[in-house]
């Protein structure tokens, strides 16, 4: 039984998540490099969070009561620029200067040149022990923030992960929810031909965590697993979050060339049509 | 002169201390070591701002990062070989890239680690933290500078290195002298050679002075207790006024603070640098003294480097 959101608010965000869809794929074109595929199968995940279920407030960035989000996956900036500006902490038109010289949107998250940016991240496996961090803050100083963290899955392949998955046990932090976006792919291929993962809900479940299995490109479960993960208490929560990698854009769904190249000129126009064509 | 000896951790664990009692936004965390770090003072004192990670340093310094994005000033602490070249990159990325404030102060530095051997003697690590934009690296040469210089980096706003050793060690600082981040300390003033000093091969380098005043030969006795960034302005003045410098450190003599202020100078004086320091080789097992002597880190090698320094501006 899925928590209830109205049906108005569901076809809100999936209008929203086709938006970042076209935005990731513009600015990828434009830079001529960058990670589509990611941000893709990411998208519905950021769409929820930011246009959903964080407070936020894009004109008090620093508002200290406001739910943190840390993208560990850093390589998928570009959903993430796209949600922050749209969420209007700098103009939609800023990400058009994704990867160029003298930018503020830098290939990975950089904390100190984007606003809303909460941490740099880019090598992977860091942002979970990060966001231990700012939820033990917030746990000291009695805030009522969540934390949100954002990894891959290829990245589960580091080691300083399972560090950190066994110090939020520990301390029994509550206040921080991690979403792996379980797109089964990585750079040299699936994840269980290059390293497996599986069985990776036990993993998590014996290092003591709250475990939820979701489709990850379903707004609606999305929601809900977000909303029960935040009012579990006593354990942190990981919502394992099934995905297709490039999801959207048929010719880079679950292609893993598209990991980490731009799309060409034809290809472009044609994943523009289709995302269009789906709204 | 007999000098009291103490170790410089002892006065890390007394500076936390009474840093805890001060500053509500103090948070201390350690992988395991805290008994040997001394950061268990601080946790005794105040349980509820101490976390211990574990014996896992790369999460340790992500905690520390996300704690300090939050407004903490956080102490993350280990053996000074762990707490550097084993989350190397978690330091990049997620302190000095966002430079975060967050001190990494590390013991055990050193060849003077003595028994444990090579695998814990770390040779390196101001090496591998003064290569990283946004790094202030600090050796305080004894344990009251130690307490100072803990003082001064938690009013400073941005990411530390602090390199202590385990032994106890002379104490040679004046109790009265201030510690700035980026100052030099005189000694001892001196016209025919400067000897600057690195943690505790400073008290080497003052002995080392009294061996060369027995031959006539002034020395000027430097504390170079930060590293990073330089006390330029003193190295040039030290340079030009007595045309002869040695760098006495507990390193790898290729890379360590010797290096650093040959570096600097290359381009503005034009002066023997020698450096006084490990070779590029492990270490080994042995007390703390046998080691020194062994890999010539004693006041006779700075003797030695300092009359050849000499030779070499006269040459």
């Amino acid at each position: 039984m899925l928590t209830s959101f109205d049906e108005e608010t569901i076809r809100m965000l999936e209008s929203k998540a086709n938006l970042l869809r076209r935005h990731v794929i513009n600015m990828t074109f434009e830079a001529g490099s960058g990670h589509p595929g990611g941000s893709l199968s990411s998208a519905d995940i950021i769409t929820a969070l930011f246009f959903k279920i964080m407070r936020h407030d894009p004109k008090n960035e620093k508002w200290p009561e406001r739910d943190r989000f840390v993208l560990s996956k850093g390589h998928c900036a570009p959903v993430y620029y796209a949600a922050l500006a749209e969420s209007g902490y700098f103009p939609t038109e800023e990400l058009h200067t994704l990867r160029k010289m003298s930018c503020r949107l830098q290939g990975h998250p950089c904390k100190t040149k984007t606003p809303g940016v909460e941490m740099s991240t880019g090598s992977l496996g860091q942002g979970l022990s990060i966001s231990n961090g700012i939820a033990l803050a917030g746990r000291m100083d009695k805030h009522s923030y969540h934390v949100y963290c954002l990894c891959g899955d290829g990245e589960l392949q580091e080691g300083q992960v399972w560090e950190a998955a066994m110090f939020a046990a520990h301390y029994k932090l509550d206040n921080l929810t991690c979403i792996v976006d379980r797109n089964g792919l990585q750079i040299d291929g699936a994840t269980e031909k290059v390293m497996a993962l599986e069985p990776l809900a036990d993993k998590w479940r014996a290092f003591g965590w709250n475990v939820m299995e979701i489709n990850g490109n379903d707004i609606h479960q999305v929601l809900d697993a977000l909303e029960r993960a935040k009012a579990h208490k006593g354990r942190p929560t990981v919502i394992i979050a099934k995905t297709t990698k490039g999801k959207g854009v048929s010719f880079m769904e679950n292609n893993v060339s598209f990991h980490g190249k731009s799309p060409t000129k034809e290809e472009h126009e044609k994943a523009l049509r289709e995302l269009e064509g789906a709204v | 002169m007999k000098r009291q000896m103490i170790a410089q951790r002892k006065e890390y664990g007394h500076a936390l201390v009474d840093l805890g009692k001060r500053r509500e936004d103090v948070v201390v965390l350690d992988a395991d070591l805290s008994g040997s770090t001394r950061t268990a003072d601080f946790a005794k004192v105040f349980p509820d701002r101490f976390f211990d990670c574990g014996i896992a340093e790369q999460n340790m310094i992500g905690t520390a990062a996300g704690l300090a994005s939050c407004g903490k000033t956080v102490f993350a602490s280990s053996f000074a070989v762990f707490a550097t070249g084993r989350c190397l990159d978690q330091i990049r990325q997620s302190v000095a890239y966002p430079r975060l404030n967050v001190k990494i102060v590390a013991t055990h530095a050193g060849i003077s680690v003595g028994p444990d051997g090579a695998s814990h003697q770390t040779m390196e690590d101001i090496a591998i933290m003064r290569t990283m934009p946004n790094m202030t690296v600090i050796v305080p040469a004894d344990a009251p500078e130690t307490y100072k210089a803990i003082m001064a980096i938690a009013d400073f706003d941005g990411p530390c290195y602090v390199r202590m050793g385990r032994s106890d060690v002379p104490v040679v600082t004046d109790e009265g002298s201030r510690f700035e981040i980026g100052k030099i300390q005189t000694i001892k003033d001196g016209a025919d050679v400067t000897l600057i000093g690195v943690g505790q091969m400073l008290a080497a380098c003052i002995e080392a002075s009294e061996m060369l005043a027995q031959d006539g030969v002034s020395a000027r006795v430097l504390d170079l207790s930060t590293i990073k960034p330089l006390d330029e302005a003193m190295l040039i003045k030290a340079a030009k006024e007595t045309g002869a410098m040695v760098v006495a450190e507990e390193h790898n003599r290729l890379s360590g603070a010797g290096s650093a202020v040959a570096t600097f100078l290359a381009d503005k004086v034009s002066v023997p640098v020698h450096i006084v320091g490990m070779d590029d080789v492990f270490g080994e097992s042995g007390e703390s003294d046998e080691l020194m002597i062994k890999y010539g880190l004693t006041p006779e090698n700075i003797v030695e480097s300092a009359k050849e320094a000499i030779r070499r501006r006269k040459a």
